[in-house]
């Protein structure tokens, strides 16, 4: 880790103001950011300290949504109370994050900076070719180890899995990040990789993630997250789903279905098709079943990483129809 | 290092919990819970100064040029090491004593043979200024190409090693002519003993004294390491390691990481701190090595076994040897008139690996545990069934009877327990809603390896007792037995007994390796501590000062730390108060078991090398610990995940100093057999022959939350052929079938037999 400065940030004024000098990193929880740091992947030359700012770690929850700030603990945000009763799929998602020691450290808006855990983007120094770091160097981990890798919205020029969960529940219930007084939705804040795997949020220099907002609805509040991994705690997903429903009058017929998968592709992936096959339909297994087959519409494996093809719709199933037995 | 009469356990811990066999609570736990145990590398000492390892990128070829300017320049930096700068060591004998070639020994490569190899060293005034200037060495290489691993084309068939051949009767023959057979091959990955605290150390040179405060399960044999490298005698070196944060097998001798800060202690004329990152854990030293068996059973129609054929091959490195005996339980565990055992070992670019928690019999008990299931199911017998069926009355290969074997009390006891007779033989025959439920059995051993220890035990003027050794506790429970051992044998309470380890400047000790401690280490105190005892109730008969002298008693009895006649007739007094009135202020006694007529070079050769260690068919009898696991899990048909949910494991390691201790050891080991079992694996890059899950978020280990509640229970008996004191290894027993019986009960569960570690769940989707 290479000697760097800090500062701490009076407003957020001053922090973006910092934040834009060259060299210059927003530092909140840190479990990143300092682990990222060690790596070798980062060498911030000042981290702008930004968790002493008021007024962005509140949790405020009406019938209209839920906002987050950008300070707010995964651990607070995952025992909360409204955000357990109305959006279940974000506790569960939090809950099953991390260890409780990095969800009482780690900020809602720095989980949504998370970068990927592919070990050839981790390790510069055995791995220089890595597009996600140096742009135009190469891919490592294409040919390389892939078990964890994904098998959606990859490119020629990274394949490396988006790691996180609670994103992965925001993307499902059309959160919307904000940036100040610009605002994004979620699944447009995350970037496919493309040619520019370097790149991979929607956030411009001199920006800052404040606030999530997370509409309310029906969906979100029948809502729930299934993470399945080789160690029950404490692990990336293998694949992971956040699905909603909402029942018509009779209880049975969908009105509206949300899914996103986790664990499998480079960002949040939100599977529209899955969804469309079922909404209007009587919720029954087998179509349940055939539908999310359509989650990994697309998917392409690099060898080890083919058994997510085969688990990630087995995930998408089990959670929808654990959301009809409650009905 | 002094554990300063810490209170222990709770409230329910009566006086007899601190005699031995009593459940005594740590004595070095409150130190630890309380930080105030200082490990090695906490020392603070005036002028450190810190290393950084720079490490090969490449797995096979030669370092062409390191390009040093850079790093020479950053801010801070002393010293930059390189193969070409660093002082010259000469070799060292290896592990058994073996004279070393007359050769130097450089700890800095020049010849690369496997990837995260140390080929530098950065020395600064701070941490963070090596770890900066160590980023700016650059090294260039030469490349070669490497074998990878034991699957690599090129690797072949390896060396054949004599040594491990086991065979009696014509088992090909009577494979080829068994009316049942089964024959598979079953595979381990490279496993890592992940200790919690990561190697390193702090080396200081005053004059040609070194002193190397480093986490340490052998601190004679490395000092004489260090000694032998340096040139210096051995009495010139001291190991200091009071405290260690898990060995399990991978701290109990000096590596060259430790040559590498002693060099730079030595140059720099300054006390130089290494510690490894985790990444370099994973390739500074040596893991299990990944192992290949073959197992081939013949057996009648009852599943009687008539024949074993067994082969196996396990990695070594280029330039090392490392033997993982893969017949070891193959060759004990059940009657057979005809077996024959073969092993191989490959070379391919690694680090050579090293022990881990039951080297040998580990992955040894995952080939025939597995495979006796697969004929239990062949010939349609009950898997406990046929073991008993087949149950070895003496030892099979030594053709001896066994000291101890409660193996068929641990099978009835732990299947009692568990509730075997209610299981439904069928694969995926017990289920809960998408969850198949799977019970799975399996036998464990470790040999009761034996050597001599030495302790110096006093009793103070103030009437407390203090033992020396140069032993160590990992954890494990050392000075916790020893202060038992010590209060029981002269007769006061725990609380009096301050116990001092990890010390070479203490009395001798062999290795901590092998669960072979506690039998040695009890013995010694037990025998320092009744001589002292002697020398005690002596004075008081005799000395013409003494209370007791005009009794003319014969004996005396202490007890409590009093002295009174054993039939309570005379006076009563303290340990103190007759030391005052005879004018002493200690009696000091050493104790050892080593033969009566050993000379001083027999002692050095004892505690310096493993190579007069007691082989366990010694004399008469076949030592050995025994353990039987009844395993439950659920795995998700789906999802294809297990997780355990019920263990219960039945274990034989004789007496037990400290249940309490013993039980605590019992489970860790079944803990890393379920990591073992489901998750731990060294995952290769094939084109760079790199670990690329160098860490602890990447190499998984189990969490509480993939553990249940585990019972276990002891179903021992003291043995005296094993220890003085009735004991029999504890430590490494546990894990040994941990493996097969879960492998087992996925096999119940899911019909589908894994025979390759570990059962991740892309092997059962």
């Amino acid at each position: 880790m290479k000697d760097f400065s800090y500062l701490r940030a009076a407003s957020v004024d001053a922090a973006l103001q910092a934040a834009a000098l060259p060299g210059a990193m927003l530092l909140a929880g840190g479990t990143t950011l300092i682990d990222l740091a060690k790596c070798g992947v980062t060498e911030p030359e000042t981290l702008v300290d930004i968790t002493h700012l008021k007024g962005l770690n509140s949790i405020e929850v009406g019938e209209r949504g839920a906002t987050i700030g950008a300070l707010a603990r995964m651990g607070h945000v995952a025992d909360h109370g409204d955000i357990k009763s109305r959006f279940p799929a974000v506790s569960e998602a939090l809950w099953q994050a991390a260890s409780a020691q990095i969800r009482n450290m780690a900020t809602i808006g720095g989980n949504l900076m998370q970068r990927t855990r592919c070990p050839y983007f981790r390790d510069p120094a055995n791995f220089p070719a890595c597009n996600k770091r140096e742009p135009g160097s190469g891919c490592s981990a294409i040919g390389g180890v892939t078990r964890g890798h994904a098998v959606l919205g990859t490119s020629n020029a990274c394949i490396a899995m988006y790691p996180g969960d609670l994103a992965v529940a925001l993307v499902a219930f059309d959160a919307v990040v904000h940036l100040g007084l610009r605002q994004v939705p979620v699944d447009d804040f995350f970037l496919l990789p493309g040619t520019t795997p370097n790149r991979e949020h929607a956030i411009e220099p001199g920006e800052m993630i404040t606030a999530i907002e997370i509409p309310g609805s029906a969906s979100a509040r029948r809502s729930t997250y299934l993470k399945i991994r080789d160690r029950q705690s404490y692990e990336f997903a293998a694949a992971s789903a956040a699905v909603g429903v909402e029942f018509e009058a009779d209880g049975r017929t969908i009105r509206d279905l949300r899914v996103a998968l986790g664990g499998v592709a480079t960002k949040p992936w939100r599977a529209r098709a899955a969804e469309d096959a079922l909404k209007g339909k009587v919720l029954e297994p087998d179509a349940v079943r055939a539908a999310s087959l359509l989650a990994v519409e697309g998917a392409v494996d690099h060898g080890a990483n083919h058994y997510k093809i085969e688990l990630a719709p087995r995930v998408v199933a089990r959670a929808i129809l654990k959301l009809g037995e409650t009905a | 290092m002094t554990v300063h009469n810490i209170r222990h356990g709770d409230a329910s811990d009566g006086a007899l919990s601190e005699a031995v066999g009593g459940r005594l609570s740590r004595v070095d736990g409150p130190a630890k819970i309380t930080g105030a145990a200082k490990y090695a590398v906490e020392q603070r000492l005036e002028g450190l100064a810190y290393a950084v390892l720079v490490e090969s990128t490449i797995a096979s070829g030669k370092v062409r040029a390191i390009d040093t300017t850079a790093a020479e320049a950053a801010p801070g930096v002393l010293q930059v090491l390189t193969p070409d700068t660093i002082i010259s060591l000469r070799t060292a004998s290896d592990w058994f004593g073996t004279p070393p070639p007359d050769k130097p020994y450089c700890p800095l490569a020049r010849d690369i043979t496997f990837s995260g190899q140390h080929v530098a060293a950065v020395v600064a005034e701070t941490f963070e200024q090596a770890v900066a200037a160590a980023a700016l060495v650059k090294v260039s290489y030469d490349e070669t190409p490497s074998i990878v691993d034991l699957s690599d084309a090129k690797a072949g068939d390896g060396i054949p090693i004599d040594a491990m051949t086991k065979e009696w009767g014509d088992a090909q023959a009577a494979f080829a002519s068994a009316p049942v057979r089964i024959c598979a091959a079953y595979n381990t990955p490279r496993e890592y003993q992940a200790p919690m605290e990561p190697h390193g150390l702090i080396a200081r040179w005053e004059d040609d004294q070194l002193t190397v405060w480093e986490p340490s399960q052998w601190l004679d044999g490395m000092a004489r390491t260090y000694a032998e490298w340096f040139g210096v005698p051995f009495e010139n070196v001291r190991l200091v390691s009071p405290y260690i944060g898990g060995g399990f097998g991978s701290k109990a001798l000096a590596l060259s990481h430790g040559a590498v800060a002693a060099c730079a202690a030595r140059m720099l004329g300054r006390p130089v701190r290494l510690v490894m990152t985790r990444p370099q854990t994973f390739t500074g030293y040596g893991g299990r090595a990944a192992t290949r068996q073959t197992v081939a059973i013949g057996a009648d129609a009852n599943g009687k076994i008539q024949s074993i054929v067994h082969r196996g091959v396990n990695e070594t490195s280029i330039d090392g040897m490392w033997v993982e005996p893969l017949g070891s339980v193959t060759s004990i565990m059940y009657a057979t008139p005809t077996f024959s055992s073969k092993q191989n070992v490959v070379r391919v670019n690694s680090v050579v690996p090293g022990a881990m928690r039951a080297p040998g019999e580990n992955p040894s008990a995952f080939g025939i545990e597995s495979a006796i299931d697969e004929l239990a199911y062949e010939v349609g017998i009950d898997p406990l069934e046929i073991r008993l069926r087949n149950y070895a009355e003496q030892d099979p290969h030594a053709k001896k009877a066994w000291s101890t074997r409660q193996l068929r009390e641990a099978f009835a006891t732990g299947a009692e327990r568990f509730g075997w007779f209610r299981r439904t033989p069928e694969p995926r025959s017990m289920r809960d809603g998408n969850q198949l439920i799977g019970w799975g059995v399996a036998a464990g051993t470790y040999p009761v390896r034996r050597a001599y220890g030495e302790a110096i035990v006093r009793i103070l003027a103030d009437g407390s007792v203090e033992v020396e050794s140069s032993s160590i506790d990992m954890g494990q429970g050392t000075y916790t037995i020893l202060a038992q051992t010590a209060a029981e044998t002269v007769g006061v309470r725990a609380d009096d007994v301050v116990v001092k380890l990890g010390d070479s400047r203490f009395p001798r000790a062999g290795v901590t390796g092998g669960s072979r401690l506690a039998g040695v280490m009890t013995g010694a105190v037990y025998k320092a501590a009744t001589s002292a005892l002697d020398q005690l109730v002596g004075l008081a008969i005799s000395d013409p000062r003494s209370p007791f002298h005009a009794l003319q008693a014969n004996t005396l009895v202490v007890a409590n730390g009093r002295i009174g006649s054993p039939r309570g007739d005379g006076p009563d007094v303290s340990i103190a108060e007759l030391l005052k009135s005879v004018g002493r202020d200690h009696i000091e006694a050493t104790g050892d078991t080593m033969p009566a007529n050993s000379t001083s070079d027999d002692r050095y050769k004892n505690y310096t090398t493993i190579a007069m260690a007691l082989p366990h068919t010694e004399g008469d009898y076949s030592r050995h610990s025994w353990c039987a696991h009844f395993i439950e899990v659920r795995v998700d048909e789906d999802f294809g995940t297990v997780r355990v949910s019920r263990v219960v494991s039945a274990l034989d390691s004789g007496r037990l100093y400290n249940p309490k201790l013993a039980e605590s050891q019992w489970k860790g080991g079944i803990i890393m057999g379920i990591g073992q079992a489901l998750l731990e694996e060294g995952i290769m890059d094939r084109r760079h022959g790199r670990i690329v899950n160098n860490n602890l978020a990447d190499y998984l280990v189990p969490t509480n939350a993939d553990i249940p509640d585990i019972e276990v229970i002891s179903v021992g008996i003291p043995d005296l052929h094993s220890s003085v004191l009735g004991g029999k290894g504890v430590g490494e027993l546990a894990i040994v079938g941990v493996a097969p019986a879960i492998a087992n009960a996925v096999f119940h569960a899911t019909g589908k037999r894994i025979r390759d570690l570990p059962i991740t769940l892309e092997k059962l989707i």
